[in-house]
Protein backbone atom coordinates (compact mmCIF):
# COMPACT_ATOMS: atom_id res chain seq x y z
CA UNK A 1 0.00 0.00 0.00
CA UNK A 2 2.34 2.94 -1.14
CA UNK A 3 0.51 6.39 -0.36
CA UNK A 4 1.60 9.85 -1.16
CA UNK A 5 0.55 13.42 -1.74
CA UNK A 6 -1.65 12.58 -5.37
CA UNK A 7 -3.52 9.97 -4.21
CA UNK A 8 -7.05 11.03 -5.57
CA UNK A 9 -8.25 9.59 -3.16
CA UNK A 10 -7.33 7.70 0.01
CA UNK A 11 -8.72 5.07 3.39
CA UNK A 12 -7.20 4.09 6.22
CA UNK A 13 -9.67 2.19 8.68
CA UNK A 14 -12.67 3.41 7.16
CA UNK A 15 -15.84 2.08 8.37
CA UNK A 16 -19.57 1.86 7.43
CA UNK A 17 -22.12 0.16 10.03
CA UNK A 18 -25.56 0.42 9.54
CA UNK A 19 -26.57 -0.10 13.42
CA UNK A 20 -24.98 -3.12 14.49
CA UNK A 21 -24.41 -4.88 10.79
CA UNK A 22 -20.77 -3.97 9.41
CA UNK A 23 -20.91 -3.58 5.83
CA UNK A 24 -17.08 -2.14 5.38
CA UNK A 25 -14.61 -3.01 8.01
CA UNK A 26 -11.57 -0.93 8.78
CA UNK A 27 -10.48 -1.12 4.82
CA UNK A 28 -7.45 0.84 3.52
CA UNK A 29 -5.93 1.88 0.15
CA UNK A 30 -4.85 4.68 -2.24
CA UNK A 31 -6.08 5.62 -5.79
CA UNK A 32 -3.56 6.83 -7.75
CA UNK A 33 -4.21 9.67 -10.81
CA UNK A 34 -5.08 7.67 -13.94
CA UNK A 35 -5.23 4.39 -13.03
CA UNK A 36 -8.32 1.93 -13.27
CA UNK A 37 -8.75 0.54 -9.67
CA UNK A 38 -11.28 -2.13 -9.02
CA UNK A 39 -12.71 -3.61 -5.59
CA UNK A 40 -13.89 -7.17 -7.00
CA UNK A 41 -15.97 -9.26 -4.39
CA UNK A 42 -18.83 -11.25 -4.42
CA UNK A 43 -22.45 -9.60 -3.34
CA UNK A 44 -22.42 -7.96 0.01
CA UNK A 45 -18.91 -7.47 0.38
CA UNK A 46 -18.97 -3.79 1.18
CA UNK A 47 -17.85 -3.15 -2.07
CA UNK A 48 -21.34 -0.49 -2.88
CA UNK A 49 -20.50 1.24 0.78
CA UNK A 50 -17.26 2.05 -0.35
CA UNK A 51 -18.33 3.45 -3.52
CA UNK A 52 -21.51 5.67 -1.66
CA UNK A 53 -18.92 7.02 0.86
CA UNK A 54 -16.64 8.01 -1.89
CA UNK A 55 -19.28 9.92 -3.95
CA UNK A 56 -20.02 11.56 -0.73
CA UNK A 57 -23.72 10.39 -0.08
CA UNK A 58 -23.22 8.11 3.07
CA UNK A 59 -21.04 9.81 6.18
CA UNK A 60 -18.22 7.09 7.19
CA UNK A 61 -18.70 5.71 10.53
CA UNK A 62 -14.76 5.27 11.99
CA UNK A 63 -11.83 5.72 9.84
CA UNK A 64 -10.26 8.35 7.53
CA UNK A 65 -11.11 9.08 3.85
CA UNK A 66 -9.77 11.62 1.56
CA UNK A 67 -11.47 12.38 -1.42
CA UNK A 68 -9.55 14.77 -4.24
CA UNK A 69 -7.68 16.03 -1.03
CA UNK A 70 -10.72 16.99 0.63
CA UNK A 71 -13.14 15.32 3.65
CA UNK A 72 -16.13 14.51 2.28
CA UNK A 73 -18.21 15.19 5.28
CA UNK A 74 -17.30 19.04 5.34
CA UNK A 75 -16.91 19.59 1.16
CA UNK A 76 -19.21 17.30 -0.34
CA UNK A 77 -20.46 19.59 -2.86
CA UNK A 78 -17.18 20.79 -3.97
CA UNK A 79 -15.72 16.77 -4.56
CA UNK A 80 -19.14 16.11 -6.39
CA UNK A 81 -18.39 18.90 -8.59
CA UNK A 82 -15.33 17.42 -9.68
CA UNK A 83 -16.71 13.20 -9.71
CA UNK A 84 -18.85 11.19 -11.85
CA UNK A 85 -21.30 8.78 -11.08
CA UNK A 86 -22.16 5.76 -12.57
CA UNK A 87 -24.89 3.58 -10.17
CA UNK A 88 -25.14 0.49 -10.39
CA UNK A 89 -29.01 1.16 -11.54
CA UNK A 90 -29.60 3.28 -14.17
CA UNK A 91 -31.58 6.20 -12.81
CA UNK A 92 -32.05 8.26 -15.77
CA UNK A 93 -35.02 10.53 -16.65
CA UNK A 94 -37.04 8.47 -18.65
CA UNK A 95 -39.55 10.63 -19.29
CA UNK A 96 -37.01 13.15 -21.75
CA UNK A 97 -35.09 12.79 -24.59
CA UNK A 98 -31.65 11.20 -24.50
CA UNK A 99 -30.06 14.58 -24.94
CA UNK A 100 -31.97 16.72 -22.75
CA UNK A 101 -30.97 14.02 -19.70
CA UNK A 102 -27.26 15.60 -20.96
CA UNK A 103 -27.81 18.98 -20.82
CA UNK A 104 -30.30 18.81 -17.40
CA UNK A 105 -27.74 17.03 -15.88
CA UNK A 106 -24.86 19.91 -16.96
CA UNK A 107 -27.33 22.33 -15.09
CA UNK A 108 -26.89 20.32 -11.59
CA UNK A 109 -23.24 21.56 -12.27
CA UNK A 110 -24.02 24.87 -13.30
CA UNK A 111 -22.44 24.48 -16.90
CA UNK A 112 -23.30 27.07 -18.95
CA UNK A 113 -26.21 26.00 -21.71
CA UNK A 114 -23.69 26.58 -24.40
CA UNK A 115 -21.16 24.85 -23.23
CA UNK A 116 -23.35 21.63 -22.18
CA UNK A 117 -24.61 21.50 -25.78
CA UNK A 118 -21.13 21.12 -26.89
CA UNK A 119 -20.40 18.65 -24.41
CA UNK A 120 -23.36 16.59 -24.86
CA UNK A 121 -23.16 16.32 -28.41
CA UNK A 122 -19.39 15.42 -27.89
CA UNK A 123 -20.17 12.75 -25.46
CA UNK A 124 -23.17 10.99 -27.85
CA UNK A 125 -20.81 10.65 -30.10
CA UNK A 126 -18.32 9.30 -27.81
CA UNK A 127 -20.64 6.42 -26.26
CA UNK A 128 -22.58 5.96 -30.00
CA UNK A 129 -25.91 7.32 -29.22
CA UNK A 130 -25.80 10.24 -31.60
CA UNK A 131 -28.42 9.14 -33.50
CA UNK A 132 -31.00 8.43 -30.74
CA UNK A 133 -30.36 11.93 -29.46
CA UNK A 134 -34.02 13.07 -29.98
CA UNK A 135 -35.16 9.80 -28.60
CA UNK A 136 -36.92 9.21 -25.17
CA UNK A 137 -35.04 7.38 -23.07
CA UNK A 138 -37.82 4.86 -22.65
CA UNK A 139 -37.16 3.35 -25.98
CA UNK A 140 -33.19 2.22 -25.33
CA UNK A 141 -32.28 -0.87 -24.62
CA UNK A 142 -30.45 -1.62 -21.58
CA UNK A 143 -26.79 -1.33 -23.37
CA UNK A 144 -28.10 2.33 -24.55
CA UNK A 145 -29.05 3.02 -21.22
CA UNK A 146 -25.86 2.01 -19.62
CA UNK A 147 -23.83 3.63 -22.10
CA UNK A 148 -26.24 6.96 -21.66
CA UNK A 149 -25.79 6.79 -17.80
CA UNK A 150 -21.80 6.82 -18.49
CA UNK A 151 -22.36 10.01 -20.73
CA UNK A 152 -23.82 11.65 -18.18
CA UNK A 153 -21.46 10.88 -15.60
CA UNK A 154 -18.32 12.94 -17.86
CA UNK A 155 -20.89 15.73 -18.30
CA UNK A 156 -18.50 17.63 -15.91
CA UNK A 157 -15.44 16.66 -16.81
CA UNK A 158 -14.87 14.81 -14.04
CA UNK A 159 -11.24 14.02 -12.26
CA UNK A 160 -12.34 10.73 -11.14
CA UNK A 161 -15.06 8.66 -12.38
CA UNK A 162 -17.12 6.08 -10.20
CA UNK A 163 -18.34 3.25 -11.94
CA UNK A 164 -20.46 0.52 -9.63
CA UNK A 165 -20.88 -2.77 -11.27
CA UNK A 166 -21.22 -1.05 -14.63
CA UNK A 167 -22.29 -4.12 -16.43
CA UNK A 168 -24.20 -6.04 -14.04
CA UNK A 169 -27.32 -6.95 -16.24
CA UNK A 170 -26.61 -6.40 -19.92
CA UNK A 171 -26.33 -9.13 -22.48
CA UNK A 172 -22.79 -10.09 -23.61
CA UNK A 173 -22.44 -8.08 -26.62
CA UNK A 174 -23.54 -5.30 -24.55
CA UNK A 175 -20.85 -5.60 -22.03
CA UNK A 176 -18.32 -5.44 -24.78
CA UNK A 177 -19.53 -2.43 -25.70
CA UNK A 178 -19.33 -0.92 -22.68
CA UNK A 179 -15.84 -2.28 -21.81
CA UNK A 180 -14.27 -0.89 -25.08
CA UNK A 181 -15.70 2.60 -24.01
CA UNK A 182 -14.24 2.49 -20.37
CA UNK A 183 -11.20 1.22 -21.89
CA UNK A 184 -11.03 4.37 -24.30
CA UNK A 185 -11.33 6.68 -21.11
CA UNK A 186 -8.81 4.65 -19.91
CA UNK A 187 -6.65 5.55 -22.78
CA UNK A 188 -7.32 9.59 -22.38
CA UNK A 189 -6.08 9.16 -19.02
CA UNK A 190 -9.20 9.25 -17.09
CA UNK A 191 -8.71 7.86 -13.60
CA UNK A 192 -11.95 4.63 -12.50
CA UNK A 193 -12.45 3.52 -9.68
CA UNK A 194 -15.30 0.03 -10.18
CA UNK A 195 -16.82 -2.05 -8.28
CA UNK A 196 -17.53 -5.95 -10.02
CA UNK A 197 -18.11 -9.21 -9.13
CA UNK A 198 -17.17 -10.05 -12.42
CA UNK A 199 -13.58 -11.40 -12.59
CA UNK A 200 -13.27 -10.96 -16.52
CA UNK A 201 -14.13 -7.46 -15.63
CA UNK A 202 -11.79 -6.64 -13.27
CA UNK A 203 -9.17 -8.08 -15.09
CA UNK A 204 -9.52 -6.76 -18.48
CA UNK A 205 -10.52 -2.83 -17.09
CA UNK A 206 -7.96 -2.75 -13.99
CA UNK A 207 -4.68 -1.74 -13.73
CA UNK A 208 -4.78 -2.03 -9.94
CA UNK A 209 -7.45 -3.81 -7.61
CA UNK A 210 -8.33 -5.14 -4.04
CA UNK A 211 -10.40 -8.30 -3.25
CA UNK A 212 -12.61 -7.76 -0.81
CA UNK A 213 -14.68 -10.36 1.36
CA UNK A 214 -16.73 -10.01 4.23
CA UNK A 215 -16.36 -6.00 4.58
CA UNK A 216 -12.33 -6.42 4.51
CA UNK A 217 -9.78 -6.36 2.04
CA UNK A 218 -8.56 -9.56 1.60
CA UNK A 219 -5.79 -9.13 -1.06
CA UNK A 220 -4.07 -6.10 -3.11
CA UNK A 221 -1.94 -5.96 -6.35
CA UNK A 222 -2.59 -5.49 -9.92
CA UNK A 223 -4.34 -8.81 -11.60
CA UNK A 224 -1.54 -10.52 -12.94
CA UNK A 225 0.33 -10.00 -9.49
CA UNK A 226 -2.41 -11.80 -7.76
CA UNK A 227 -2.89 -14.55 -10.16
CA UNK A 228 0.78 -15.12 -9.76
CA UNK A 229 0.84 -14.97 -6.02
CA UNK A 230 -1.92 -17.15 -5.23
CA UNK A 231 -2.95 -19.38 -8.21
CA UNK A 232 -0.67 -21.12 -10.94
CA UNK A 233 -0.18 -20.64 -14.18
CA UNK A 234 -2.61 -23.04 -15.30
CA UNK A 235 -5.62 -24.56 -14.07
CA UNK A 236 -7.19 -28.12 -14.91
CA UNK A 237 -10.91 -28.70 -14.84
CA UNK A 238 -12.25 -31.94 -14.83
CA UNK A 239 -15.56 -33.29 -14.29
CA UNK A 240 -16.45 -36.85 -13.62
CA UNK A 241 -19.27 -39.15 -13.46
CA UNK A 242 -21.47 -38.56 -10.15
CA UNK A 243 -20.59 -41.82 -8.72
CA UNK A 244 -16.76 -41.67 -8.94
CA UNK A 245 -16.98 -37.79 -7.55
CA UNK A 246 -17.95 -38.79 -4.58
CA UNK A 247 -14.80 -41.91 -4.33
CA UNK A 248 -11.71 -38.93 -5.03
CA UNK A 249 -11.16 -38.30 -1.87
CA UNK A 250 -7.23 -37.75 -1.92
CA UNK A 251 -6.76 -40.06 -4.98
CA UNK A 252 -5.98 -36.99 -7.11
CA UNK A 253 -3.17 -35.51 -4.04
CA UNK A 254 0.03 -35.18 -5.43
CA UNK A 255 -1.36 -33.86 -8.75
CA UNK A 256 -0.21 -30.42 -9.68
CA UNK A 257 0.27 -28.30 -6.74
CA UNK A 258 -3.10 -28.10 -5.42
CA UNK A 259 -6.51 -29.75 -5.99
CA UNK A 260 -9.73 -27.99 -5.02
CA UNK A 261 -12.77 -30.10 -4.98
CA UNK A 262 -15.62 -28.43 -5.91
CA UNK A 263 -19.45 -29.91 -5.81
CA UNK A 264 -19.75 -30.03 -9.75
CA UNK A 265 -16.09 -30.22 -10.38
CA UNK A 266 -12.43 -30.85 -9.05
CA UNK A 267 -9.89 -28.05 -10.36
CA UNK A 268 -6.20 -28.92 -10.40
CA UNK A 269 -3.56 -26.16 -10.02
CA UNK A 270 -0.67 -26.54 -11.93
CA UNK A 271 2.17 -24.99 -13.83
CA UNK A 272 1.52 -27.15 -16.48
CA UNK A 273 -1.73 -28.65 -17.24
CA UNK A 274 -1.45 -31.13 -20.05
CA UNK A 275 1.02 -32.63 -17.98
CA UNK A 276 -0.90 -33.09 -15.04
CA UNK A 277 -3.87 -34.26 -17.39
CA UNK A 278 -0.93 -37.05 -18.30
CA UNK A 279 -0.70 -37.51 -14.46
CA UNK A 280 -4.96 -38.36 -13.73
CA UNK A 281 -5.18 -40.28 -17.29
CA UNK A 282 -2.21 -42.43 -15.57
CA UNK A 283 -3.90 -43.14 -12.74
CA UNK A 284 -7.04 -45.07 -14.60
CA UNK A 285 -10.06 -42.71 -13.08
CA UNK A 286 -12.63 -41.91 -15.81
CA UNK A 287 -13.94 -38.37 -15.95
CA UNK A 288 -16.45 -37.10 -18.43
CA UNK A 289 -14.65 -34.34 -19.55
CA UNK A 290 -11.24 -32.07 -18.79
CA UNK A 291 -10.19 -28.63 -19.96
CA UNK A 292 -6.54 -26.72 -19.50
CA UNK A 293 -7.25 -22.76 -18.70
CA UNK A 294 -4.94 -20.19 -17.60
CA UNK A 295 -6.04 -19.09 -13.78
CA UNK A 296 -8.15 -16.12 -13.26
CA UNK A 297 -8.98 -14.07 -10.61
CA UNK A 298 -11.76 -16.40 -10.09
CA UNK A 299 -9.32 -18.77 -9.05
CA UNK A 300 -7.46 -16.36 -6.70
CA UNK A 301 -10.90 -15.53 -5.19
CA UNK A 302 -11.39 -19.33 -5.07
CA UNK A 303 -7.79 -19.79 -3.28
CA UNK A 304 -8.29 -16.34 -0.29
CA UNK A 305 -11.69 -17.19 0.42
CA UNK A 306 -12.59 -21.14 -0.04
CA UNK A 307 -15.73 -19.71 -2.06
CA UNK A 308 -16.57 -19.12 -5.69
CA UNK A 309 -17.35 -14.83 -6.45
CA UNK A 310 -20.77 -15.69 -8.01
CA UNK A 311 -22.38 -18.52 -6.30
CA UNK B 1 -32.43 29.05 -4.61
CA UNK B 2 -31.28 28.14 -8.02
CA UNK B 3 -30.24 25.24 -7.17
CA UNK B 4 -34.06 24.86 -6.34
CA UNK B 5 -34.82 26.32 -9.41
CA UNK B 6 -33.26 23.54 -11.44
CA UNK B 7 -35.48 21.00 -9.93
CA UNK B 8 -38.47 23.13 -11.32
CA UNK B 9 -36.65 23.32 -15.05
CA UNK B 10 -36.43 19.40 -14.64
CA UNK B 11 -40.13 18.94 -13.28
CA UNK B 12 -41.19 21.14 -16.39
CA UNK B 13 -39.36 18.68 -18.85
CA UNK B 14 -40.73 16.22 -17.46
CA UNK B 15 -44.15 17.33 -17.19
CA UNK B 16 -43.99 19.02 -21.06
CA UNK B 17 -45.40 15.84 -22.12
CA UNK B 18 -48.65 15.40 -19.58
CA UNK B 19 -49.24 19.25 -19.80
CA UNK B 20 -52.15 19.03 -22.37
CA UNK B 21 -54.48 16.26 -21.03
CA UNK B 22 -53.51 18.55 -17.28
CA UNK B 23 -54.55 21.62 -18.34
CA UNK B 24 -57.83 20.55 -19.70
CA UNK B 25 -58.63 18.41 -16.79
CA UNK B 26 -57.47 21.03 -14.48
CA UNK B 27 -60.85 23.12 -16.19
CA UNK B 28 -63.13 20.44 -16.56
CA UNK B 29 -63.31 18.84 -13.12
CA UNK B 30 -64.57 22.24 -11.28
CA UNK B 31 -67.05 22.42 -14.19
CA UNK B 32 -68.20 19.17 -14.02
CA UNK B 33 -68.59 19.71 -10.21
CA UNK B 34 -69.99 23.04 -10.27
CA UNK B 35 -73.13 21.71 -12.54
CA UNK B 36 -73.65 18.62 -10.13
CA UNK B 37 -73.11 20.19 -7.03
CA UNK B 38 -73.68 23.93 -6.95
CA UNK B 39 -76.27 23.41 -10.17
CA UNK B 40 -78.18 20.34 -9.07
CA UNK B 41 -77.65 20.16 -5.41
CA UNK B 42 -77.80 23.95 -5.02
CA UNK B 43 -81.18 24.24 -6.65
CA UNK B 44 -82.46 22.07 -3.53
CA UNK B 45 -80.73 23.78 -1.02
CA UNK B 46 -81.36 27.65 -2.22
CA UNK B 47 -85.20 26.20 -2.37
CA UNK B 48 -85.32 24.34 0.89
CA UNK B 49 -84.93 27.01 3.24
CA UNK B 50 -82.40 27.66 5.95
CA UNK B 51 -80.11 30.56 4.68
CA UNK B 52 -75.86 30.11 4.70
CA UNK B 53 -74.13 32.41 5.99
CA UNK B 54 -73.52 36.06 4.06
CA UNK B 55 -76.69 35.20 2.63
CA UNK B 56 -75.11 33.05 -0.24
CA UNK B 57 -76.39 30.48 -2.65
CA UNK B 58 -74.92 27.15 -2.11
CA UNK B 59 -72.98 27.43 -5.29
CA UNK B 60 -71.33 30.22 -4.31
CA UNK B 61 -71.15 28.49 -0.92
CA UNK B 62 -69.65 25.35 -2.38
CA UNK B 63 -67.08 26.77 -5.15
CA UNK B 64 -64.48 28.48 -2.94
CA UNK B 65 -64.50 25.35 -0.53
CA UNK B 66 -63.92 22.96 -3.14
CA UNK B 67 -61.22 24.78 -4.94
CA UNK B 68 -59.52 24.36 -1.12
CA UNK B 69 -59.78 21.27 -1.16
CA UNK B 70 -58.77 20.22 -4.39
CA UNK B 71 -55.59 22.02 -3.48
CA UNK B 72 -55.06 19.59 -0.79
CA UNK B 73 -56.18 16.66 -2.96
CA UNK B 74 -54.15 17.60 -5.54
CA UNK B 75 -51.18 18.49 -2.98
CA UNK B 76 -51.89 14.87 -1.01
CA UNK B 77 -51.46 12.95 -4.34
CA UNK B 78 -48.22 15.02 -5.92
CA UNK B 79 -46.51 14.42 -2.41
CA UNK B 80 -47.14 10.87 -2.03
CA UNK B 81 -46.59 8.29 -4.93
CA UNK B 82 -44.34 10.73 -7.23
CA UNK B 83 -41.64 11.29 -4.47
CA UNK B 84 -41.42 7.52 -3.39
CA UNK B 85 -41.08 7.04 -7.02
CA UNK B 86 -38.58 9.47 -8.01
CA UNK B 87 -36.91 8.18 -4.27
CA UNK B 88 -36.58 4.67 -4.89
CA UNK B 89 -38.44 3.24 -8.17
CA UNK B 90 -36.69 5.43 -10.91
CA UNK B 91 -34.25 6.79 -8.52
CA UNK B 92 -34.25 10.19 -10.02
CA UNK B 93 -33.28 11.42 -6.45
CA UNK B 94 -30.36 9.74 -6.28
CA UNK B 95 -28.98 10.87 -9.38
CA UNK B 96 -29.58 14.36 -8.88
CA UNK B 97 -27.83 14.21 -4.91
CA UNK B 98 -24.45 12.66 -6.74
CA UNK B 99 -24.03 15.76 -7.76
CA UNK B 100 -23.24 19.74 -6.52
CA UNK B 101 -27.24 19.98 -5.94
CA UNK B 102 -27.78 19.85 -2.46
CA UNK B 103 -30.79 17.95 -0.56
CA UNK B 104 -32.23 21.36 0.51
CA UNK B 105 -31.99 22.04 -3.28
CA UNK B 106 -34.07 19.24 -3.81
CA UNK B 107 -37.23 19.79 -1.21
CA UNK B 108 -37.78 23.52 -1.91
CA UNK B 109 -37.44 22.77 -5.88
CA UNK B 110 -40.06 19.98 -5.62
CA UNK B 111 -42.56 22.17 -3.65
CA UNK B 112 -41.67 25.34 -5.76
CA UNK B 113 -42.59 23.08 -8.92
CA UNK B 114 -45.59 22.17 -6.80
CA UNK B 115 -46.70 25.95 -5.96
CA UNK B 116 -46.73 26.33 -9.70
CA UNK B 117 -48.79 23.34 -10.46
CA UNK B 118 -51.13 24.39 -8.10
CA UNK B 119 -51.32 28.09 -9.40
CA UNK B 120 -52.12 26.87 -12.07
CA UNK B 121 -54.90 25.12 -10.82
CA UNK B 122 -56.21 27.67 -8.92
CA UNK B 123 -56.40 30.05 -12.18
CA UNK B 124 -58.39 27.23 -14.17
CA UNK B 125 -60.31 27.01 -11.03
CA UNK B 126 -61.37 31.06 -10.33
CA UNK B 127 -61.68 31.29 -14.49
CA UNK B 128 -64.53 28.51 -14.20
CA UNK B 129 -66.18 29.82 -10.72
CA UNK B 130 -66.29 33.57 -12.49
CA UNK B 131 -67.65 31.85 -15.88
CA UNK B 132 -70.29 30.68 -13.58
CA UNK B 133 -70.64 34.03 -11.73
CA UNK B 134 -69.79 32.69 -8.32
CA UNK B 135 -67.16 35.60 -7.00
CA UNK B 136 -68.77 38.30 -5.36
CA UNK B 137 -65.45 40.31 -4.75
CA UNK B 138 -62.29 41.32 -6.75
CA UNK B 139 -60.46 39.74 -3.69
CA UNK B 140 -60.89 36.75 -5.44
CA UNK B 141 -57.51 36.81 -7.20
CA UNK B 142 -56.30 36.50 -3.64
CA UNK B 143 -57.62 32.85 -2.96
CA UNK B 144 -55.30 32.08 -5.82
CA UNK B 145 -52.22 32.44 -3.20
CA UNK B 146 -54.44 31.13 -0.66
CA UNK B 147 -55.06 27.94 -2.43
CA UNK B 148 -51.95 27.24 -2.89
CA UNK B 149 -50.60 27.71 0.54
CA UNK B 150 -53.00 25.41 1.84
CA UNK B 151 -51.38 23.09 -0.80
CA UNK B 152 -47.86 23.63 0.34
CA UNK B 153 -49.38 23.18 4.24
CA UNK B 154 -50.40 19.52 2.78
CA UNK B 155 -47.50 18.68 0.85
CA UNK B 156 -44.24 19.58 2.88
CA UNK B 157 -45.34 17.23 5.64
CA UNK B 158 -46.44 14.61 3.12
CA UNK B 159 -43.48 14.78 1.34
CA UNK B 160 -41.59 14.45 4.54
CA UNK B 161 -43.53 11.42 5.94
CA UNK B 162 -43.55 10.07 2.13
CA UNK B 163 -39.32 10.03 2.18
CA UNK B 164 -39.67 7.82 5.66
CA UNK B 165 -41.71 4.97 3.49
CA UNK B 166 -40.49 1.60 1.89
CA UNK B 167 -43.84 0.48 0.77
CA UNK B 168 -46.91 3.10 -1.28
CA UNK B 169 -48.99 0.83 1.25
CA UNK B 170 -49.83 3.83 3.58
CA UNK B 171 -50.70 6.06 1.23
CA UNK B 172 -53.59 4.49 0.84
CA UNK B 173 -54.08 4.96 4.92
CA UNK B 174 -53.21 8.49 4.55
CA UNK B 175 -56.28 8.84 1.80
CA UNK B 176 -58.94 7.48 3.33
CA UNK B 177 -58.30 8.12 7.03
CA UNK B 178 -57.06 11.61 6.64
CA UNK B 179 -57.16 13.33 3.56
CA UNK B 180 -61.23 11.92 3.19
CA UNK B 181 -62.41 12.76 6.59
CA UNK B 182 -60.84 16.37 6.10
CA UNK B 183 -62.79 17.22 2.46
CA UNK B 184 -66.02 15.77 3.65
CA UNK B 185 -65.96 17.34 7.83
CA UNK B 186 -64.01 20.83 6.42
CA UNK B 187 -66.70 22.95 5.84
CA UNK B 188 -66.73 22.64 2.39
CA UNK B 189 -70.48 21.25 1.76
CA UNK B 190 -71.43 22.02 5.39
CA UNK B 191 -70.87 24.80 7.28
CA UNK B 192 -68.71 24.12 10.13
CA UNK B 193 -71.23 25.58 12.67
CA UNK B 194 -74.10 22.88 11.59
CA UNK B 195 -71.70 20.47 12.55
CA UNK B 196 -71.42 18.63 16.39
CA UNK B 197 -69.74 20.80 18.88
CA UNK B 198 -66.51 18.35 19.26
CA UNK B 199 -66.31 18.27 15.50
CA UNK B 200 -66.45 22.24 15.10
CA UNK B 201 -63.32 22.23 17.84
CA UNK B 202 -61.35 19.58 16.06
CA UNK B 203 -61.81 21.44 12.61
CA UNK B 204 -59.60 24.46 14.11
CA UNK B 205 -56.41 21.66 14.40
CA UNK B 206 -57.30 20.42 10.90
CA UNK B 207 -55.49 22.07 7.71
CA UNK B 208 -58.61 22.34 5.29
CA UNK B 209 -60.48 24.14 7.67
CA UNK B 210 -58.39 27.39 7.74
CA UNK B 211 -57.42 26.94 3.91
CA UNK B 212 -61.45 26.79 2.71
CA UNK B 213 -62.10 29.64 5.39
CA UNK B 214 -59.73 32.02 3.66
CA UNK B 215 -60.18 31.41 0.25
CA UNK B 216 -63.93 31.68 0.74
CA UNK B 217 -63.80 34.51 2.47
CA UNK B 218 -61.61 36.04 0.13
CA UNK B 219 -63.60 34.99 -2.82
CA UNK B 220 -66.98 36.11 -1.69
CA UNK B 221 -65.21 38.93 -0.27
CA UNK B 222 -66.41 38.68 3.30
CA UNK B 223 -62.76 37.53 4.63
CA UNK B 224 -63.37 36.58 8.36
CA UNK B 225 -61.66 38.84 11.29
CA UNK B 226 -59.88 35.55 12.03
CA UNK B 227 -57.78 35.31 9.08
CA UNK B 228 -54.31 35.77 10.52
CA UNK B 229 -54.56 32.57 12.21
CA UNK B 230 -55.62 30.63 9.22
CA UNK B 231 -52.77 31.96 7.68
CA UNK B 232 -50.01 31.47 10.26
CA UNK B 233 -51.92 27.81 10.77
CA UNK B 234 -51.24 27.03 7.02
CA UNK B 235 -47.80 28.78 7.12
CA UNK B 236 -46.75 27.14 10.13
CA UNK B 237 -47.55 23.49 8.66
CA UNK B 238 -45.57 23.95 5.47
CA UNK B 239 -42.82 25.38 7.33
CA UNK B 240 -42.72 22.87 9.86
CA UNK B 241 -43.08 20.14 7.28
CA UNK B 242 -39.99 21.78 5.25
CA UNK B 243 -38.26 21.14 7.81
CA UNK B 244 -38.94 17.91 8.32
CA UNK B 245 -38.72 16.84 4.84
CA UNK B 246 -34.69 18.03 4.51
CA UNK B 247 -34.47 15.37 7.75
CA UNK B 248 -36.42 12.60 6.29
CA UNK B 249 -34.69 12.93 3.01
CA UNK B 250 -31.35 13.45 4.11
CA UNK B 251 -31.86 10.25 6.50
CA UNK B 252 -33.25 8.55 3.25
CA UNK B 253 -31.04 9.60 0.10
CA UNK B 254 -27.32 9.64 2.72
CA UNK B 255 -27.36 6.89 4.93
Amino acid sequence: MHSNETSLVRARGLTKQFGAFIAVDGIGFDVQPGEAFGFLGPNGAGKTSTMRMIACVSPATDGELRVLDMNPRTHASLIKARLGVVPQQDNLDTEITVRENLLMYARYFDIPRHLAEKRADALLQFVELDDRAGAQVESLSGGMKRRLTIARALVNEPELILLDEPTTGLDPQARHVVWERLYQLKRRGATLLLTTHYMDEAERLCDRLVVMDKAKIVAEGSPRELISRYSTREVLELRFPDDVHGTLDGRLSGIGERVEMLPDRVQVYAADGEHALQQVHALGIPFESALVRRSTLEDVFLRITGRALIE
Amino acid sequence: MTGALRIVHRNALVYRRAWRGSVFSSFLQPTLFFCAMGIGLGAMVDAGGEALPGGVTYAEFLAPGLLAAAAMQVAGFESTYPVLGKMMWFRNYEAITATPMSVTDLVLGELAWLALRLTAIAVAFVLVMTAFGIPRSPLVILAIPAAVLTGLAFAAPIMAFAATRKHSNTFNVLFRFVLTPLFLFSGVFVPISRLPRPLVRAAWFTPLFHGVELVRGLALGAVPPTWPLHLLFLAALAAAGIVVAQRTFRQRLHS
